[in-house]
């Protein structure tokens, strides 16, 4: 008892006088080699080898870097507002962010996934998954804007997504958290069996790119947490791993860790095809949002699609078997061969690597070891084609090169090891700062991997870089890993929560990088193609302003005629047919954003004045020796004042 | 009483700190580069090695916890449940024992028992009631028994639990040794 108190004791007063802490080594970069600056240097002028797309995690955005040397180039809107671009503030990209829930102006996105053609990235497409409120979106790497975010209807949580077939046959969306299905008003503690996990097959138009949601297969009411497809020999099936296979509906730390296996379910959506051929599915009432953004209007639609297709795994056999796999699976990573299927236990220390062979053969046996709401479990000890032991503490994700290796990231120990495929012996092990979430293989997910660099993508910076008050940005770690030992070259920061990332060679996309809009093909139904096509027209309360730029100045650039109580629309057309000269526009008191309109393009402000007065308006990106004289005037009158319309430039 | 408690830790505790440094300088060169553990961070609550290494009565097991290098996975988010056995539980150990398990050729042995004293997660022991059983770091699982009012895990009685800024530590009478 008397050690209990002075413990207890001794323990208060360390909290006040943690000065005792012997860790007052600051020598830890030592390891770094003297060589690495050259090795990340990119010259002024010259280019980086990889585009990398890092995910903002809660910021809801994409950012572009450039490896080696870790330089931001772009960040791309996707899931929230950017007043920055005006996007979700202009009138042409708010349909973009409709749900069935309304305009929805945030989102958490978490995995970049490229599209792939026979299994390697092509560089047309970027995707990537809104986790809140369930969506995936589509990049253009021409445009780099985003050009669709579908919704996904049943879900709740869409995390284990956007991951790609391997000719971008299908994304998938599997739920995170399962819901009733369709959803009601229900008591919670009903979850078991009354809640439902929708995996859902989002069909990509090999032409455009255009998604729609194909078939989902509604699955018992796990957690779904993450998701690969197959490649090579596996191709034609995805994998998706779970957790709370206990189907807990509280405090799931302690309910989702009872089992000692969970489940990685495969999918055969081969099978579900021919199964959705055979007219075996049911149509059941929905309502998501499909939203395109067209090139040719510069505008965004939104439509409200009202059903989908859904498969019941009992009434479809063959289409799913469940993959014991230990302790609440995390990642789910396919090697480039697609043989083996490494489900990573988050709570396990060993990595459990699943022999797609052997799963082909267990379940032509019929080698089940019971089944799970009519799905076959297959037997764990007939699938495993190895175990790589003792990996570290908390693995979580595993990407690889292209040399037979696979590079496993671990949140606890804060570290990656690397690994052989087929031998399962540890090569070699780095640790990261600090606590790694994912990590970052250029084509590390894809057959055709470019083994030179890995991104590790950390959660917790501390003393990495100087502070910044509370809120620190997160750190990504470039390593070299074309010898036998990983080589950590550079820390740098990142937007947001770099989440998960994918990386490409520059040359797939640098030259189809689009300069300008053609001005011809502009198809706005506002748009003013010329000076001459400049006017002002009222309906009403309305006040439509067709606008154009060019360096130095907006046409027109005086206007009158406006009253309190008008809303008006802003058309503003970039005039310009030259590469990198977009022109911005604001106004006084707007309670929007601006505008930044790219060369050939067509954007829309709306503005409603409040008061009588001259408003200044001028552009907001710097485009030329003569942009401080690029501004103009509004004359807003009373409501009921008799002022006309009128516009000029000029006079 | 309390005074002299202080006067008693601090004692301990530049000790603790004196024979930390001594035992870093020789272990330097395999050391680099340090990890999480190396933060400087003197202000925020202590995490979980801040504290052991604090304390007077845990000096056995921050010893193993550098003999097995597993700083590092006691400084990280967590949030990790650590059940830290006394010096006197150490000592109810076979004669020779720690001595043991201390030497080089025995790290990953001592790395095992070491982590089948930590938990993923963050477990007051009113809420360690619920469980039955709970999945350790080293890869075991270890039985939760409630006898008397007392909580047993894995054998060791819980005498006393202090909050840390990534966790939890336990105090527990006994070192738990995992089933083979």
């Amino acid at each position: 008892m008397k050690t209990v108190q002075k413990f207890t004791l001794l323990s208060l007063i360390v909290l006040f006088a943690a000065g005792c802490n012997k860790n007052a080594n600051t020598a830890n970069d030592g390891a770094l080699g003297s060589d690495a600056a050259s090795r990340v240097y990119v010259k002024p002028g010259s280019y980086d080898e990889f585009y990398a797309f890092l995910s903002g995690g809660f910021s809801g955005q994409i950012s572009v870097y450039g490896l080696p040397s870790g330089r931001l180039f772009r960040v791309i809107p996707i899931f929230s507002v950017d007043p920055e671009k005006g996007y979700g503030f202009n009138e042409e990209t708010k349909p973009m962010l409709n749900t069935s829930h309304g305009i929805v102006p945030w989102d958490d996105a978490h995995h970049p996934e490229l599209s792939q053609t026979n299994g390697e990235t092509d560089g047309r497409w970027i995707f990537i998954n809104g986790n809140n409120t369930p969506r995936i979106a589509r990049v253009d790497l021409t445009t780099f804007e985003t050009a669709e975010i579908i919704e996904i209807p049943n879900s709740g949580g869409n995390h284990s997504s956007p991951f790609t077939t391997q000719n971008t046959e299908y994304v998938v969306a599997g739920t995170r958290f399962s819901v009733p299905i369709p959803q009601k008003d229900i008591p919670i503690k009903d979850y078991k069996g009354n809640f439902k996990g929708a995996l859902s097959f989002i069909k990509v138009n090999p032409e455009t790119g255009n998604m729609n949601v194909e078939f989902q297969v509604l699955m018992p009411g796990f957690d779904y947490d993450l998701a690969h497809s197959g490649k090579g020999k596996s191709d034609g099936w995805t994998f998706f791993t779970t957790y709370n296979t206990e189907e807990g509906n509280s405090l799931l730390e302690v309910n989702a860790s009872q089992n000692d296996k969970d489940f990685i379910a495969a999918i055969n959506w081969k099978k579900a095809e021919e199964y959705i051929k055979a007219g075996k599915f049911r149509e059941i009432p929905a309502n998501y949002a499909h939203n395109v953004y067209d090139d040719k209007k510069h505008s965004a639609t939104s439509t409200m699609i009202k059903t989908v297709r859904v498969l019941i795994p009992e009434e479809c056999p063959g289409l799913v078997y469940f993959l014991p796999t230990p302790k609440s699976p995390h990642g789910v990573d396919v090697d480039p061969t697609g043989e083996y299927i490494v489900g990573n236990g988050k709570l396990s220390t060993d990595l459990t690597v699943h022999a797609f062979s052997k799963v082909l053969k267990a379940i032509e046996d019929k080698n089940f070891d019971g089944e799970a709401y009519g799905i076959p479990i297959l037997k764990m000890d007939a699938i495993v084609g190895g175990v790589v032991k003792d990996a570290g503490l908390g693995p979580l994700h595993t990407e690889f090169d292209n040399q037979g290796n696979g590079y496993t990231s671990m949140f606890i120990s804060s570290e990656v090891v690397k690994w052989k495929v087929g031998t399962w012996e540890i090569l070699d092990r780095v640790p990261t700062y600090y606590s790694i979430g994912h990590l970052m293989i250029p084509g590390g997910d894809s057959q055709k991997p470019d083994g030179k660099y890995m991104v590790a993508l950390n959660k917790i910076t501390k003393d990495r870089f100087l502070p910044t008050g509370p809120e620190l940005t997160q750190s990504a770690q470039l390593f070299d890993i074309t010898g036998n030992k990983m080589e950590l070259l550079l820390d740098f920061p990142t937007i947001g929560e770099p989440h998960y990332a994918q990386g490409i060679a520059a040359s797939k996309i640098q030259s189809k990088s689009l300069k300008y809009y053609p001005l011809a093909e502009n198809e706005h139904p506002f748009a003013a193609k010329a000076e001459k096509d400049t006017k002002v027209e009222r309906e009403g309360n309305n006040v439509h302003i067709y606008m154009t730029t060019i360096r130095s100045h907006f046409a027109p650039d005086n206007i009158e005629g406006i009253k309190v109580g008008d809303k008006v629309y802003f058309h503003v057309t970039n005039l310009e047919q030259d590469w990198d000269v977009p022109h911005g526009f604001s106004v006084m008191g707007a309670q929007n954003a601006e505008l930044l309109i790219m060369p050939g393009q067509t954007e829309t402000l709306v503005w409603e004045p409040k008061q009588e007065g001259v408003i200044p308006f001028y552009c907001t990106d710097f485009c030329s020796a003569l942009h401080q004289e690029m501004q103009g005037y509004l004359r807003v009158s009373a409501k009921n004042s008799n002022v006309p319309i009128k516009w000029s430039l000029g006079e | 009483m309390l005074t002299m408690l202080i006067g008693v830790t601090l004692f301990a505790c530049n000790q603790n700190s004196k024979g930390a440094t001594a035992k870093g300088a020789t272990t330097e060169e395999s050391s680099q580069p340090q990890g999480q553990a190396a933060v400087k961070d003197d202000v925020s609550n202590p995490n979980v090695l801040q504290i052991a290494i604090g304390s007077a009565s845990h000096t056995t097991l921050v010893a193993a916890v550098q003999a097995a290098s597993l700083e590092n996975a006691l400084v990280n988010a967590g949030p990790l449940t650590v059940f830290a056995p006394t010096n006197e539980a150490f000592a109810k150990l076979p004669a020779g024992t720690v001595e043991d398990l201390l030497k080089p050729e025995n790290k990953a042995a001592l790395a095992n028992i070491l982590k089948y004293h930590v938990t993923p997660g963050n477990y007051s022991k009113e809420f360690l009631m619920k469980f039955k059983k709970l999945g350790q770091a080293n890869n075991g699982s270890v039985e939760v028994e409630i006898k008397g009012g007392e909580i047993y895990v894995g054998g060791a009685k819980i005498i006393a639990s202090i909050p840390a800024s990534n966790g939890i530590i336990h105090v527990v009478d006994q070192v738990m040794l995992p089933k083979e």
